[in-house]
């Protein structure tokens, strides 16, 4: 697509603009769009994103009738509020206390995965490593369904059997 | 240890050594860990700091890695020091200019660094010259082991190593190169990087990490997704996809510009020499911009067996003698040198006191001249 302004660039740049409810678009190149003093942001800081995020997502009344967004965390008394405003958390409870709200974010910042896959403290007890194997394959089990390969489903799935004995 | 014992010369994995090191100049993998027991660093006070500060430092001051270690307390640093060891990619931009109490253990070989009370309470790196991520693994895999003997990090058995940020959550690793990709940008085609890297969902940063101009053509490649993916298949991905196929892309048009436009390549070459060697004012962005030029010159003749004229012109001024690959070798690192040395901080350190940018971009000129004509003088 043409700038719109100049005719000669590819229009890089987007704009919609709503006023009094008629919607205009707008397709211009970067050269005009910086002679007409209109800014883009190319890099959008980290915490911005996650607000961003965060703001998106549905509330908790919405996901489960509890209220995260007004708790505070007993350990830290973070709130949902300052996340949003400094881009991290307080403790390591808050992944607890939040979880259901953080979780869409921790989903998208990590291509769905949501469950760890690696490393494991050397000193973590064994009945802990064996819970992780199982919350790790339950993940393969979930992606081998939705990617319909049900041979491999069934593989995992007798090896859930096997671990949960 | 002072910093100035280091500032005179470059790095070890800056040094032009390494495999595949034409284009991954170097590669660093670093974790992300926090303490467990201890709220964030932003819900800590000076004290809970202080006590994080000295606990890790002390731990990492034990640690047996085969090198010397130093201590810095980088809020207790003059400026130009924390200057210096960002320019050095021995610390980030956050640990340098943060706040509260906060330091680094660096090894006097500057393979690896651990900053405390960085957005983490510790952040360990390592650091190795051209593709050697499986090295890197090994390495900080044992040194993380070794830590895990005297403390213990906060861990969940859904989330793995729990971080300030979710966006670093799980394994805690960030796996980068440092690539060198001056073909891809002088035949326009560096967007193919960039898309490729954003499809892998790569993040792609210049020299000088988050937010820095790509100067010098040399860009950083780093994984984003640090959850439900493990340290050695993150690795994998990079060694046997991402690596491969970068280097495909690099190589390729690098021989488009001998076979189709060897013009345009020789004009870039020859008027990097002839600046470099004649100027008497230069910035730090305008000599790494030219000084790429020279490393594309000298590694297309020691790898590809390019030969232009501007090349050759090149080679006599890198003193080729009889063992060819020998002086190339040299040649990458007198260019890596005068890249780090005429870096703002290094400059001003290595002078002994602060200059005004005309008074550094002099000094540096004149550095950047004697190093190639020298050479030149050297051969005849």
């Amino acid at each position: 697509m043409r700038c719109q302004i100049c005719n000669k660039n590819d229009a890089t740049i987007h704009l919609t603009e709503i006023t009094e409810g008629i919607r205009t678009e707008m397709h211009i190149c970067e050269h005009c769009a910086a002679e007409q003093d209109i800014t883009v942001k190319s890099h959008i800081p980290i915490n911005e994103l996650l607000s961003n995020l965060l703001a998106v997502q549905p509330t908790d009344e919405e996901i489960s009738g509890l209220s995260e967004q007004k708790l505070a965390c007993p350990i830290c008394g973070f709130t949902l509020d300052q996340f949003r405003k400094e881009g991290v958390l307080g403790c390591p409870r808050d992944y607890d206390v939040f979880e259901k709200s953080l979780q869409p974010l921790i989903e998208k910042a990590h291509d769905g995965n949501t469950t760890h896959c690696g490393k494991v403290p050397l000193k973590t007890p064994g009945d802990t490593k064996k819970q992780m194997e199982l919350l790790n394959l339950r993940q393969q089990l979930e992606a081998a369904v939705r990617s319909e390969d049900y041979e491999r489903a069934v593989e995992i799935r007798d090896r859930i059997k096997q671990n949960e004995q | 240890m002072k910093l100035t014992d280091i500032s005179n010369d470059i790095n070890e994995w800056f040094n032009g050594s390494g495999p595949l090191a034409d284009i991954v100049v170097s590669s660093r993998i670093r974790l992300a860990r926090n303490l467990a027991g201890y709220k964030f660093l932003s819900r800590c006070s000076n004290k809970d700091k202080t006590e994080i500060l000295e606990k890790l430092r002390d731990v990492m001051m034990s640690l047996n890695l085969g090198d010397k270690v130093f201590y810095i307390s980088v809020d207790k640093e003059p400026i130009l020091n924390k200057h210096f060891l960002v320019e050095r990619h021995l610390i980030s931009r956050h640990l340098a200019f943060g706040k509260g109490p906060r330091g680094v253990v660096i090894a006097e070989r500057e393979f690896f660094t651990a900053m405390i009370n960085e957005e983490d309470h510790l952040r360990i790196q390592v650091f190795k010259a051209g593709c050697q991520l499986s090295p890197c693994a090994e390495q900080i895999n044992r040194i993380d082991d070794m830590i895990e003997e005297k403390l213990r990090f906060a861990f969940s058995p859904r989330y793995g190593y729990l971080t300030a940020c979710p966006t670093n959550l799980g394994t805690g690793i960030r796996v980068s190169v440092m690539l060198h990709l001056p073909a891809l940008k002088m035949t326009g085609q560096i967007e193919k990087f960039f898309n490729a890297a954003k499809d892998m969902s790569l993040a792609v940063r210049g020299l000088f990490g988050e937010g820095t101009e790509a100067a010098s053509d040399l860009y950083q490649l780093s994984n984003q997704v640090t959850l439900g993916v493990s340290e050695s298949a993150i690795i994998s991905q990079f060694e046997n996809a991402i690596i491969p196929e970068i280097i495909e892309y690099e190589n390729a048009a690098r021989s488009q510009l001998l076979s189709n436009q060897a013009e345009l390549l020789d004009d870039k070459i020859s008027r990097a020499i002839a600046l470099l060697q004649n100027a008497h004012l230069i910035s730090s962005q305008e000599a790494l911009f030219l000084l790429s030029h020279l490393r594309l010159g000298i590694n297309m003749h020691k790898y590809m067996g390019a030969s232009t004229p501007a090349i050759e012109k090149l080679r006599s001024l890198c003193g080729a003698g009889t063992d060819a690959d020998k002086t190339s070798r040299l040649s990458i690192a007198t260019i890596n040198r005068l890249f780090m040395l005429t870096l703002p901080a290094h400059l001003q350190l290595n002078y002994g006191k602060p200059l005004d940018p005309t008074h550094r971009d002099a000094l540096r000129a004149e550095i950047i001249r004697s190093a190639l004509n020298q050479d030149a003088q050297s051969k005849t």
